[in-house]
């Protein structure tokens, strides 16, 4: 019951990237809220569900984006994988854990996206996507990852009370 | 008479005589001094009283004078929010008016208006969202327009959304034709957002400004609809084709309203391609 929440707070984060963070533009890069989402949820100490967050979260965006769901699903699970990996081993530090989750993820999401779009044919350059794309899109969410840990960490509280989550 | 009524009879009759000087005016610079004082008394107490009246009231009047700017600053904010919103539907009704003056100029083409609700999730795709979907008529392959230019084609479609391939998107080539130099070319989007065209012969002399129309070749577009215009020309001897860039005349980030050219049937010539 308590995955439920997963349902509009990840309905909500797919129509704010589709709506707004996508038009809040760094050169061709945005924001990816979905990714640092699930990367801060999947940080959280005695969260499950982060696969099955993941698994609604490649639903959503894959009946929106025109990029193949494999990407998607890929992009996603590896977040969450490299996520709870880190979660175990830097626990520590959930900070570092999340900026070295946005910056691994953000950097493996979109050589996926290169190197699948150019297999269907799509003429990139590396040197554009690099510069353009990937670089100011990690940017903005190294900058998005602070605030939206913290309320992810609250959310969890929220749903796993103190007694629970301590 | 005994001594007591002797007495009273002379308080009377001082008092009645002070009272008949008084009235007679015989009292009046004194009487005048003496109402000063009173005067003068009164006033202190007053102004005291009122001193005192103000320090007690006047916490209760701060309370509703800050009641009532509360108030006033929501009223504010509130005519304000109208005015955004008046200004908004102005906006609104100027690209109206200028998309129905569009379609009036091009009567050989049936329109939907649809208003752009979303982009792509993906940095690297330019993709759009309208809310027009098959419930609307919209079908896949339909070319999609402002009053300004060719914005795009429906990429696929649900019951009441859509999604818009633009033409700056890397994936996209449009068969288009160059009207001064009177030649045919291509034109691809890319990962920046630019527009750029390939495919130039070079033996055509191009020069800034040209203007670029869709040719209907291929059958993805009907022809006549307006891209853009040359913006450089890169041309070396040493390759087949002449480049151009182009300055599209769709502003892609600020589109709100299209038109969705609902009488033109995509033909897919895939299976012809060899």
């Amino acid at each position: 019951m308590r995955n439920i929440v997963a349902f509009p707070l990840l309905l909500v984060a797919v129509i704010l990237q589709s709506s707004i963070v996508s038009q809040v533009k760094l050169i061709s890069g945005h924001a990816d809220l979905p990714l640092l989402m699930l990367g801060a949820w999947a940080l959280q100490k005695r969260v499950k569900s982060a696969w099955l967050w993941a698994a609604l979260a490649c639903a959503m965006l894959a009946f929106i984006s025109h990029m193949p769901w494999i990407v998607v699903v890929i992009g996603y699970f590896a977040v969450v994988y490299i996520a709870q990996t880190l979660q175990r081993r830097v626990w520590q530090a959930p900070m570092l854990a999340m900026f070295t989750v946005t910056f691994v993820g953000t950097i493996f999401l979109h050589l996926l996206s290169f190197l699948v779009l150019l297999a269907l044919g799509t003429p990139f350059l590396f040197g554009d996507v690099i510069g353009l794309i990937t670089l100011p899109s990690l940017l903005l969410n190294m900058l998005f990852s602070i605030p939206i840990y913290t309320f992810m960490r609250d959310l969890a509280r929220w749903v796993y009370p103190s007694e629970e989550y301590e | 008479m005994n001594s007591r009524s002797l007495q009273t009879t002379i308080i009377f009759l001082v008092i009645g005589g002070i009272l008949a000087l008084a009235l007679g005016g015989f009292f009046g610079s004194a009487s005048r001094q003496f109402s000063s004082v009173l005067v003068e008394i009164q006033t202190w107490f007053s102004s005291r009283y009122l001193g005192a009246q103000d320090f007690f009231t006047a916490p209760r009047d701060i309370v509703s004078l800050r009641a009532r700017n509360d108030e006033l600053e929501a009223q504010v904010s509130q005519l304000q929010a109208q005015v955004i919103e008046l200004q908004q539907r102005v906006n609104e009704t100027d690209i109206l008016a200028a998309l129905v003056a569009f379609s009036r100029t091009n009567p050989e083409s049936t329109y939907k208006a649809a208003a752009v609700i979303g982009r792509d999730p993906s940095p690297f795709l330019h993709y759009v969202i309208i809310n027009r979907g098959s419930n609307d008529d919209i079908r896949r392959g339909m070319p999609v327009v402002t009053n300004q230019g060719l914005v795009g084609r429906v990429d696929s479609v649900i019951a009441d959304a859509a999604r818009v391939q633009l033409i700056t998107d890397p994936a996209s080539a449009i068969n288009v034709y160059l009207q001064n130099a009177e030649t045919d070319a291509v034109l691809f989007g890319s990962v920046t957002g630019d527009v750029s065209l390939n495919m130039i012969s070079q033996d055509v002399s191009v020069e800034p400004g040209d203007l670029i129309l869709t040719s209907g070749l291929g059958g993805g577009y009907p022809s006549d609809l307006i891209i853009g215009q040359v913006v450089t020309l890169r041309s070396l001897e040493f390759e087949l084709f002449q480049q151009a860039t182009v300055q599209p005349a769709v502003d892609f980030t600020r589109l709100e309203i299209v038109l969705v050219i609902t009488n033109f049937r995509a033909v897919d010539i895939t299976p012809l391609v060899p």
